[in-house]
């Protein structure tokens, strides 16, 4: 069926802020959407509200309105565009639940806009637990035993039914928040309430637990002819208990007879066909008994999702963009296999490889947080790796993962451990889980031990089982020194690390002796590579380009190789010399290339933003007539879109897998260089290994950005420009530590060298609390040394985006933060154009700027972070906190808000144009654009909901109006806070704050609300005129603050802590605004602009407009 | 693009070879049954059911390819064996096939291969061998395994060499059963096994299948759709079939060439057609038909092997579901030329990779046949409507 002409503009929902259970694989699936219905000659008009994602471009949609998605603000969109039609499969669960509503408020009648690619009715079918079952008994799928509950104790008359272990799922969550498992009726009771508060129609499922089965996942695709097909199968190596995106899974599946996996698939195509899923790409969850092959069908996704991102990755069949033309009438035979070129999408991919999944999670960010996996999703990324072998592809993915793994690495805590203490660690759902089998088989478990205990396929704990037999022989010999038998371990995926590692224990000399002697030379570590084959890991590459032991390149074809494939997507691997020598399919073109090396797994700090560059290079370098090759690991990205770079390489971000391809790219061509500046921190660390082997680098040097990074090198630099910098020191000892602090005087801001998102950074009080951070959160040693800055109190902190091609600079946006200094960069909320700075301030600031471009000799893209704070006669200096002379977090930011394209002018001028060459960045606006922060902490109880210099957001949105109050309402409406028009403010600030919080307070007042404070905050706005209840602080006894919030006494929070006491003292009043959802501003100056907001803005009046209006 | 034929040293430890008839050896490790065996080269896309493929007769003096590197891991069991006669000689995987893990095991498919005497070699780059064939099409060749790792090169380059090949090679006469038999056994269930054909089996339609190299899946489903099924060799001839008191004529895949099968099958089917028996043709059964029916078969480049093919309904026939795609399970070497089909057969299916023809109705006739396999085991389900069409049609 041809595409439909009765329709010519649509309205694509995307999915916001980056959250947990909600990343950028929205952004890969969005993109493809809008690029496939542009490609049709559709209008289409986006509503996002994150700047960090491609989608939103300026030159993506026709339209592109960046702001929140709320059904209020979506209808203004719908009236002002009057789209025929909306797609809200695209933009995950926040898409759905939006469109959802305005099918519900009749806001899609009103306007005449039909819903595409899912009707309403369909999605609400699919998400409502009742209906949702009540659909698979009619066509005869078995569900587990369950029922809803609307309160605990409708909960408690479900439990008879399913018994304990019980899972409780909210209805209408992401991720399955605030759901989990009880085992006990305490526990029940408890995640019940908690399901019940966190759904929107306060509605939970309890169900039988299925803990132990195993766990499958459907791709399926439907089109309006009723063509079905399965794109991939999903295998969960967790078994059920662990929410499907912590789950390591697997593709294809590889546990199931045929027989079993046709059931699941007609069952699949059966539940599509029941849901009214009309066109586009599903998910359907089962769980299988292993005993018996028993099938329950858990849920499934009317949608794109994070499954079905990873399932077009895993075999290059394009999900989103094939639902998006399935939406608009097509059929599966008349889109084209890009892949193949040759053969239609109506089939199912098959696959000749093994994909891996494995989530990243970020549980040290958040003290207090128990590292347990449950029903509720906790991961902030994952990575995917892909080998011929379920063992090559799983040690590509653990290497890929980055953090600190060469494969599968010793457990220490459990080594030489009782079966007891083993038996414990594996029953426990971790992240580490894996691990910790891999040690047990090392402590000399079976299978047949382990198997009960972690739910694993015994196939998959017989191939790790392998591994760790091969690690072990390899403990006793040392290195192969025949190309075969080096092929076949390198076939089994062990990385050059591992083996130098494995290889040195084979020398009976203690770990991290031999390492240490190995690194030297003379006789003792010649002696020892003579035993071992290869102490170090460019040994052991020496070793294999002796031996001649290359991986070779094979093509994601969506066939098996039946086809040609015309699409260069490929993955490494060690293949059998089968006609001579190993068969390699990367053919590297003749063409001037360009490799641009990805961020790997997304994490906090490291996320979206720097895929926004990266795929920004893509697209600048394709310009400039390069051809653009892609390496990066993570399946959720625009990067690893087949489409995004002339060639896509899909393998670990490490040393050894990176050289490996850019051996093979030099072979044909001409490599003009390698750009590690737009990744993140993953390709950087490389930037040596890389210039070892005499590969360019484009860009800014990795030696400037090392003299950027390296406090005693910069803090010479600075010294020369006489710039100012707070005092600061280093110390490589904790006497050290406690008297670079006393020099400086406390508060004292606390960090280790090289981090990237204030990993474990702190501002300390007192000598006591810099005892406990060196005791608890870092090393120091001589290798790793803190180090210490003077902590400007009450400073405003900015952060100046800058470009400079070595001769010029220009200033591509300053943004001034709201949160004060001390709050990281990447947690703050800020403004572009700065809000409040003098002209003076900003002129010092650009100066500053163009002056440590200059010297650093940047080529692309620089970010500096400055704080003004007034000295005691009132002159406001400008101190120099931070230079990264690299692409930052801020970059899709500017780029929105100026609508200038930066990252793409770096790319250009790190291949060598100057900055003359384009036209000038505009640098005065009539409007105002406020990005901020999104965070994780409902899903982590237990963790202090409270900002610090300890970068904990997993994402951001932007809100733009003409004004401040405007813009600011609309980015604590984008990320999720809807400020109250009237009601109960409680306050409650430290005492530095108390003057500055009375504007705030006097404004909430005039705008009728009441306000509750305690003792010393209430006494001074008493003082100041104002009505105030006074109410008590936790410690002063019940009834107490928190009660009152409890009760839905309290409307909005501001709540400024100083010391660690006092904040230790207000936890529970932040962890309860945020279980209850009062909005809560936890310094100063954010209070303040929300008072603002709340004072001159109303929802009802707020004004929508496109990108591309502001920018024109 | 394919590499000239290449003779690489035998490395320590090869326990198994792949001789092709240019002469190029591929080494491995030999499992499963030790000697050797000589066919045709295929290879095959499914990643699930490689015990339903090897027990498939139409895979009769070839070597499978498999594409998907595990291979092995669910074991072997009765169930899903889907013929007790000769097929695939031998089969030739990426990865060493390590333990099984299913319930439904009960034999680790090394053991499995040894005692139904079928050669298997592991440690090949089958991708590579994958595009050979695609590159340079199907060839002859012999697959060997010896423990001992002995092997005569050059007698196994003139086995493969010397192979006259599949094309004019009747293979049907070999695989079909023996005798006319009676079929029990229907649809498989989870946790059931296959049902009884038995119940009401009087008052059901009676279908004569004709055993060209059979899979029992086809026969199940046939049961599934409500008809009596009485089994016949290939060798029946028309007074054979027409003493069942057939209500309709099944006609069944199997191996080889069919224009050296259809020298003494296409007259039977012609006179079949002649009275106006209902006629249900799979796979080779297909063919035969076609051949009955005018048409002329082709020898294909490298065949369709796998459980992912896109086959298309075409024609007014099918009204409202015209243009609907199933997705097939598939396995031949031939192909009915879809360029000469006579006047009075019309083209019902076609394969959405390549065109070729997949399916034909006889106008005026209650015969029909498709190229692929809707019997499913291994593969999708999708084509099951087919047997409840036939059944249905014997009314």
């Amino acid at each position: 069926m041809p595409k439909r002409t009765d329709i010519s503009s649509i309205l694509v929902i995307g999915a916001g802020p980056i959250i947990i259970g909600q990343a950028c694989e929205f952004d890969y699936s969005g993109t493809q959407a809008i690029k496939a219905l542009k490609e049709e000659g559709y209008r289409v008009i986006l509503v996002n509200s994150n700047p960090a994602t491609i989608m939103t471009d300026p030159e993506m949609a026709d339209a592109t309105y960046v702001e929140p998605i709320t059904p209020e603000i979506v209808a203004k969109i719908i009236a002002k565009e009057r789209p025929d039609a909306v797609l809200p499969t695209m933009g995950g669960q926040t898409a759905l639940n939006c469109a959802l509503a305005l099918a519900n408020d009749g806001t899609l009648e009103k306007y005449g806009v039909e819903m595409i690619g899912a009707k309403a009715d369909a999605i609400d079918k699919a998400e409502n637990r009742q209906r949702f079952r009540e659909a698979m008994d009619s066509i005869g799928l078995e569900s587990a035993r369950s029922g809803v509950a609307y309160s605990v104790d409708e909960a408690f008359k479900v439990l008879e039914r399913t018994g304990l272990p019980a899972i409780i799922r909210p209805s209408f969550t992401l991720g399955g928040t605030g759901g989990g498992i009880a085992y006990n009726k305490a526990e029940f009771e408890r995640i019940t309430r908690e399901g019940i508060d966190a759904s929107p129609t306060n509605e939970v499922l309890i169900e039988e637990s299925l803990l132990g089965w195993k766990e499958f996942e459907m791709e399926v695709v439907r089109d309006r002819a009723d063509n079905c097909i399965i794109v991939c199968a999903i295998e969960n190596v967790d078994p059920m208990g662990v929410h499907t995106g912590d789950s390591i899974t697997v593709a294809p599946a590889l546990t199931l007879t045929d027989k079993e996996y046709q059931i699941m698939r007609s069952a699949s195509i059966a539940v599509l066909r029941e849901i009214g899923v009309e066109t586009g790409g599903s998910n359907v969850q089962f769980a299988v008994n292993p005993a018996d092959g028993r099938l329950i069908v858990i849920e499934m996704n009317p949608r794109v999702s994070r499954s079905s991102a990873l399932a077009s990755k895993a075999t290059g069949f394009p999900i989103a963009r094939v639902a998006a033309k399935l939406a608009v009438g097509y059929t599966l035979d008349e889109i084209t296999n890009e892949i193949t070129g040759a053969t239609p999408a109506s089939f199912e991919p098959t696959i000749d490889y093994v994909v891996t999944k494995i989530p990243r999670f970020a549980f040290e960010k958040f003290k207090g947080a128990k590292d347990d996996l449950s029903t509720a999703m906790k991961s902030v990324g994952e990575v995917m790796a892909i080998g011929r072998s379920f063992a090559e592809s799983m040690q590509k993915a653990l290497r890929g993962l980055e953090t600190g793994l060469d494969g599968f690495n010793r457990v220490v805590e459990l080594e030489g451990t009782s079966r007891d203490v083993i038996t414990a660690a594996l029953s426990r759902r971790t992240p580490d889980r894996l691990l910790n089998v891999a040690q047990a088989f090392r402590e000399g478990l079976s299978v047949e031990e382990i198997q009960p205990i972690t739910g694993y396929d015994a196939w998959f704990l017989r191939q790790i089982e392998a591994i760790i037999y091969e690690e072990r022989m390899l403990g006793h010999t040392g290195l192969p020194r025949d190309a075969a038998e080096m092929r076949r371990l390198k076939a089994m995926g062990f990385s050059d690390k591992r083996l130098a590692t494995l290889a040195v224990r084979s020398v009976g000399v203690a770990g991290g002796m031999a390492e240490t002697q190995a690194r030297r030379s003379g006789l003792l570590h010649d002696t020892l590579r003579a035993m071992a084959g290869a102490t170090s890991e460019a040994e052991v590459r020496k070793l294999r380009e002796k031996l001649g032991v290359h991986p070779v390149f094979k093509r994601i074809d969506s066939c098996a190789a039946e086809f040609e494939a015309i699409t260069p997507y490929m993955y490494s691997t060690y293949e059998a010399p089968s006609f001579g020598e190993p068969e390699n399919e990367a053919w590297p073109s003749d063409r001037r290339k360009v490799v641009i090396l990805g961020g790997g797994p997304n994490r906090i700090g490291q996320g979206i933003e720097f895929d926004y560059c990266c795929c920004h290079a893509c697209f600048a370098l394709d310009e400039a007539g390069f051809e653009t090759i892609m390496v990066n690991c993570n399946p959720e990205t625009v990067s690893t879109d087949y489409d995004t770079s002339d060639r896509l390489y899909f393998e670990p971000l490490t040393a050894e897998d990176v050289l490996e391809i850019l051996r093979v790219e030099q072979q044909n061509g001409e490599l003009v260089g390698v750009i590690v500046q737009f990744g993140g921190q993953t390709p950087l660390k490389l930037a040596q290994a890389l210039e070892d082997e005499g590969i360019p680098i484009l860009g800014t040097s990795p030696d400037a950005i090392d003299l950027a990074e390296d406090r005693e090198r910069f803090a010479k630099l600075v010294g020369k420009l006489g710039l100012r910098q707070p005092d600061n020191g280093i110390a490589r000892s904790r006497d050290e530590a406690a008297a670079v602090a006393r020099g400086i005087g406390y508060p004292v801001l606390l960090r280790p060298s090289y981090v990237l998102g204030g990993r474990a950074m702190e501002i300390v009080d007192s000598e006591a609390q810099l005892d406990d951070y060196i005791a608890t959160a870092v090393n120091v040693s001589g290798d790793s040394p803190v180090l210490i800055d003077q902590y400007l109190r009450d400073a405003v902190e900015c952060d100046v985006d800058a470009l400079c091609d070595g001769t010029d600079v220009v200033i591509a946006g300053v943004m001034q933060h709201i949160e004060e200094a001390g709050v990281h960069s990447g947690d703050s909320a800020c403004t572009l154009p700065p809000y409040s700075l003098s002209d003076a301030v900003i002129a010092e600031m650009e100066g500053q700027a163009r002056k440590l471009a200059l010297a650093l000799g940047v080529r692309g893209l620089m970010n500096i972070q400055f704080a003004i704070k007034a000295d005691e006669n009132g002159n406001e200096l400008v101190y120099l906190i931070e230079v990264n002379p690299r692409a930052s977090r801020t970059v899709p930011f500017v780029a929105k808000a100026t609508g200038q394209p930066i990252a793409k002018i770096a790319a250009r001028i790190m291949a060598g144009e100057m900055l003359s060459a384009f036209p000038p960045i505009r640098r005065k606006f009539d409007y105002m654009a406020v990005k901020e922060a999104v965070f994780p902490f409902a899903r982590f109880p237990g963790a202090d909901p409270v900002l610090s210099p300890e970068m904990k957001s997993t994402g951001e949105v932007m809100g733009i109006d003409s004004d401040f109050p405007a813009a600011f309402f609309k980015s604590q409406l984008g990320a999720g806070v809807t400020l109250p028009e009237s009601g109960t403010a409680f306050v409650s600030v430290k005492e530095s704050d108390r003057q500055a919080i009375v504007p705030a307070v006097r404004s909430l007042i005039e705008q009728g609300f009441s306000v509750l404070a305690t003792d010393g905050t209430g006494g001074y706005l008493a003082q100041q005129g104002l009505t105030v209840e006074r109410i008590n602080k936790v410690a002063q006894g019940q009834p107490h603050i928190v009660d009152r919030m409890i009760d839905g006494g309290v409307d909005l929070v501001f709540n400024t802590t100083e010391g660690w006491q006092s904040l230790i003292d207000s936890k529970s009043i932040r962890a309860t605004a945020l279980q209850m959802k009062i909005p809560s501003y936890t310094t100063a100056a954010a209070s303040l602009a929300a008072s603002r907001a709340i004072a001159s803005v109303r929802v009802s009046q707020l004004e929508v407009k496109p990108l591309q209006d502001y920018h024109s | 693009m394919a590499d000239p034929a290449t003779t690489l040293a035998q490395p320590a430890g090869a326990t198994g070879v792949l001789v092709l008839a240019d002469g190029t050896a591929v080494w491995g490790k030999g499992f499963g049954a030790s000697g050797s065996a000589v066919g045709e080269l295929c290879f095959n896309t499914a990643m699930t059911g490689y015990q339903e493929v090897m027990t498939d007769p139409s895979y009769a003096a070839q070597i499978v390819n498999f594409t998907f590197p595990h291979i092995g891991n669910v074991g072997a069991n009765e169930e899903d064996r889907e013929s007790r006669v000769e097929s695939a000689v031998g089969c030739i995987v990426r990865e060493e096939v390590t333990p099984h893990s299913s319930f439904r095991a009960s034999d680790q498919f090394v053991s499995w291969m040894a005692a139904e005497g079928r050669i298997g070699l592991s440690g090949v780059d089958t991708r590579a061998l994958t595009r050979r064939i695609r590159l340079s099409g199907a060839q002859n060749a012999v697959i060997a395994h010896d423990p001992h790792g002995r092997f005569d090169l050059r007698e196994l380059k003139r086995q493969a060499a010397d192979w006259a090949g599949l094309e004019g090679m009747d293979l049907a006469s070999r695989v079909s059963r023996e005798k006319a038999e009676g079929w029990e056994g229907g649809e498989w269930t989870l946790g059931e096994g296959y049902g009884s054909a038995a119940q009401g089996a009087g008052d059901r339609p009676h279908v004569v299948a004709v055993d060209y190299g059979s899979k029992d899946n086809i026969f199940r489903n046939l049961v599934r759709a409500g008809a009596r099924v009485t089994v016949v060799p290939a060798s029946a001839s028309v007074e054979d079939i027409m003493a069942h008191e057939p209500a309709g004529v099944f006609l069944s895949n199997g191996p080889g060439d069919p224009a050296a099968t259809g020298e003494r099958a296409v007259p039977v089917i012609r006179e079949l057609l002649d009275r106006n028996m209902p006629i249900f043709g799979i796979c080779l059964g297909h063919q035969l038909l076609a051949l009955a029916a005018g048409a002329k078969t082709k020898k294909m480049h490298q065949g369709h092997r796998g459980a992912n093919h896109p086959v298309q309904r075409v024609g007014e026939s099918w009204g409202d579901t015209e243009g609907l795609v199933e997705i097939t399970s598939m396995n031949h070497g031939f192909a009915v030329d879809g360029d000469t089909l006579p006047e009075g057969v019309e083209q019902t299916h076609v394969s959405l990779f390549d065109g070729s023809n997949c399916g034909i109705a006889i106008s005026g006739k209650k015969a029909f046949g498709v190229q692929y396999h809707p019997e499913a085991s291994p593969g999708p389900q999708d084509s099951f409507y087919l047997f409840d069409k036939f059944v249905g049609m014997l009314g």
